[in-house]
């Protein structure tokens, strides 16, 4: 008998606080077995952000750190600086990263740290009740949008992945989403090349994963992927959005 | 091919995530059973059929799903 897929030793045996079919749990697992298959459970360090991911700290097993709202990369800069050769990843969430967190993302990404950066982007804010976010799509109704969320009044959605793309800092940025089993492939392809990157010392990696929110986007998990794949990614086209050639 | 999957059905979320994407349309959701959580879990109802492809234990956000092959 061979086991062909069993849950990896990158998770802990906690189980997990998410709405059912929430997609955190799916990019976490990812992100958890590429870990184990470069071999990285015991040198990599997570930070862990706020918001529904809060927890990730338990989920992850590796060393976590669970930093003020928005705030991990700069938490992320000081580990990496002081631990250079070790694997260091944030894990992030789009009020956290895209809102509160908007200048310590932009601010790492422009400096270079050598540290990764995985964004997962609802465009809600999840744990606070289903607030807009900066990521939430125009027309789309949340608590605090109720008519749906217009450019006059809101601007239009803000696309981290393209944003970050402009600073020389950042040589790999790529949108995934994990509707499907090709999309879960080329995610976990595109968070091994980021975590690579940064083990080559190339400088600062970003993975945008489009992700859904059943319960406050308010339908069954199979609606949201499909509500995802309708609407989210006709404005974040998924892709490699930049990929720097390393310096010879 | 004999296939074998394993759910731990009492974290089980009924998310039916894994019903979509199984080739082979045999990932369903039991609604016979209610489990510790209060859901009703996903289950395979004809084992004969399944390829081991995994694609069910790869998109569970819960990692409940573990597949064997012989």
């Amino acid at each position: 008998m061979a086991v062909v897929y069993e849950k990896t030793k990158g998770l802990t045996d906690v189980e997990l606080h998410y709405c059912p079919g929430c997609n955190h749990g799916i990019i976490q697992k990812l992100v958890a077995e590429v870990l184990e298959e470069m071999g990285m459970l015991d040198t990599a360090i997570a930070v862990c952000p706020v918001g529904c991911s809060v927890f990730a700290y338990k989920y992850f097993s590796v060393d976590t750190l669970q930093a003020a709202h928005g705030r991990a990369p700069a938490v992320a800069t000081g580990i990496k600086r002081c631990r250079p050769t070790q694997p260091v990843f944030t894990y992030q969430g789009d009020g956290d990263l895209a809102s509160i967190g908007t200048g310590e993302i932009v601010h790492a990404a422009m400096r270079g740290e050598k540290f990764t950066t995985i964004f997962i982007n609802n465009a809600i804010y999840g744990m606070t009740g289903g607030q807009m976010a900066p990521t939430t799509l125009i027309g789309q109704k949340t608590t605090t949008s109720q008519g749906g969320r217009t450019a006059e009044q809101a601007g239009m959605p803000i696309r981290m992945a393209e944003m970050l793309a402009t600073l020389d800092g950042c040589v790999y940025a790529e949108r995934v989403c994990v509707a499907d089993i090709p999309n879960i492939n080329k995610a976990k392809r595109a968070i091994k090349k980021a975590f690579e990157k940064q083990m080559n010392n190339e400088g600062f990696t970003f993975i945008e994963v489009l992700s859904t929110c059943p319960t406050n986007w308010g339908m069954t998990p199979i609606q949201a992927v499909q509500w995802m794949k309708d609407n989210m990614i006709p404005y974040y086209p998924l892709g490699v959005i930049k990929e720097k050639a390393m310096e010879v | 091919m004999t296939a074998k999957v394993t759910f731990n059905t009492d974290r089980c979320k009924g998310c039916e995530l894994c019903t979509t994407v199984c080739p082979k349309h045999i990932v369903v959701i039991d609604t016979t059973v209610i489990n510790r959580k209060g859901y009703h879990p996903a289950t395979v109802s004809d084992i004969s059929q399944c390829i081991a492809c995994a694609s069910c234990a790869k998109i569970c956000p819960d990692s409940i799903i573990t597949v064997e092959k012989f």
